[in-house]
């Protein structure tokens, strides 16, 4: 997960407390990803464990703030400068579920269609919140990631069901 | 005077041809349009999505089922007065756009209403000010001078000039990039705030995600729809 990078790309901006972490974690990705305070401390915790963070005074409401440790900023340059590998990300479970209904289902296009329209409606209420959305690039950027996504899942899926119309192994299944 | 839907299609049929060889381009479509709303059709290419936009604005005629645009059934015109309500009520948005090379953009947007009979200074103020609420800045250029997402600007403000309240558009942003596709679905989704109904064929995901609804045509029928429950109870 990237809760430990991104605390860390955060705190390079300067020392944070725990509950401002969170307040600008979820401004940058627009909840996308909400997190819990105790997430939060969790994971700085852990980062401090690793010396990447070191904790400050505590003030007089018992706030403790934390900073960024040089072995930390080497830890978020090289995250920034590695790609992500197709193989971190998990298993698409919509491919699986369609390679199923091809291989044990008579009809798979009503499969297709029932996901076109629940992915159109995802598509449909992205678009609003891109629309309404204010809050500036980054939560924007994040929209845009997850508008490309479900585009790229709907053009999928027309490309399954013009494969599959065309297949004489599927045109013998529904004869 | 306002008709809520502006337009509706009950039970819609379109078959070219007869006999053996008769293609049915629509096969019982119903569907309504509402002010204020953006609907979007999608389908595979074939799937009479273009019939339907036609049918619509009057364009073609069904072989059976009834078109209503704001309260007029379209088989009660004659050929005469269909031609009226096409030029005066509805908006037609083109991939295709159909721009005179010779009539500068400003031009190109007065033709229509002039040729409705509305003078040309009126038809002149008219077009300036749809321009320019459409972001085109050079309305004295001609098509040539312009990028194709100015073209498509002048055409959709052709299409919006005079008091059109249906709007049909084929595939409008076309080969435009994103931005600028999203710049005219953005003008859009504002003549739908100001009261027009907007009927948008595409295969484009990203433009149909804009709608209020979106159908599904499949094989001439309505395969599916994200009908909004929310959003139509409004």
């Amino acid at each position: 997960m990237a809760i430990r990078q991104g605390l860390l790309a955060l705190l390079s901006q300067g020392p944070r407390y725990g509950y401002q972490l969170r307040a600008e974690f979820e401004a940058s990705t627009g909840a996308t990803w909400p997190l819990n305070i105790g997430q939060v401390y969790t994971t700085l915790s852990r980062l401090e464990r690793d010396g990447l963070v070191a904790q400050g005074e505590q003030d007089d409401q018992g706030r403790v703030v934390y900073a960024i440790t040089e072995a930390g900023r080497a830890e978020m340059e090289r995250w920034f400068s590695t790609p992500v590998a197709q193989s971190d990300r998990p298993r698409d479970e919509l491919v699986i579920k369609l390679a199923m209904a091809v291989t044990a289902v008579a009809d798979v296009r009503p499969v297709i269609q029932a996901q076109r329209t629940a992915t159109m409606r995802t598509l449909q209420r992205l678009t609003r919140a891109k629309l309404a959305n204010t809050a500036g690039p980054a939560q924007r950027l994040v929209l845009d990631s997850m508008i490309f996504q479900a585009e790229a899942e709907q053009r999928w899926l027309d490309h399954c069901e013009a494969v599959l119309t065309a297949s004489p192994q599927t045109q013998e299944k529904q004869a | 005077m306002s008709f809520d839907p502006v337009v509706r299609l009950a039970d819609v049929t379109r078959v070219h041809g007869d006999g053996p060889q008769a293609v049915h381009a629509l096969r019982g479509v119903s569907m309504e349009v509402a002010a204020g709303e953006l609907v979007a059709v999608m389908g595979p290419s074939g799937s009479g999505k273009s019939t339907l936009l036609n049918l619509a604005g009057g364009l073609d005629l069904p072989t059976s089922g009834a078109v209503v645009v704001e309260g007029t059934p379209l088989s009660s015109l004659s050929a005469k007065e269909l031609a009226a309500l096409r030029r005066r009520r509805v908006g037609y948005v083109f991939q295709d756009l159909n721009l005179i090379p010779s009539l500068t953009a400003v031009e190109n947007v007065m033709l229509p209403r002039e040729l409705d009979g509305v003078r040309a200074r009126t038809a002149r103020g008219e077009a300036l000010e749809i321009l320019a609420e459409v972001g085109l800045t050079e309305p004295g250029r001609f098509p040539d001078e312009l990028s194709g997402g100015q073209r498509q600007r002048v055409a959709i403000a052709r299409a919006l000039a005079g008091e059109r309240r249906l709007i049909l558009a084929d595939e409008p942003t076309g080969a435009l990039d994103t931005p600028t596709g999203d710049d005219i679905l953005r003008l859009l989704r504002a003549r739908c705030e100001a009261g027009a109904a907007v009927l948008l064929v595409t295969h484009e995901p990203r433009y149909a995600a804009w709608a209020d609804r979106v159908v599904f045509l499949r094989d001439g029928a309505v395969a599916d729809s994200t009908e909004a429950t929310l959003e139509s109870a409004r």
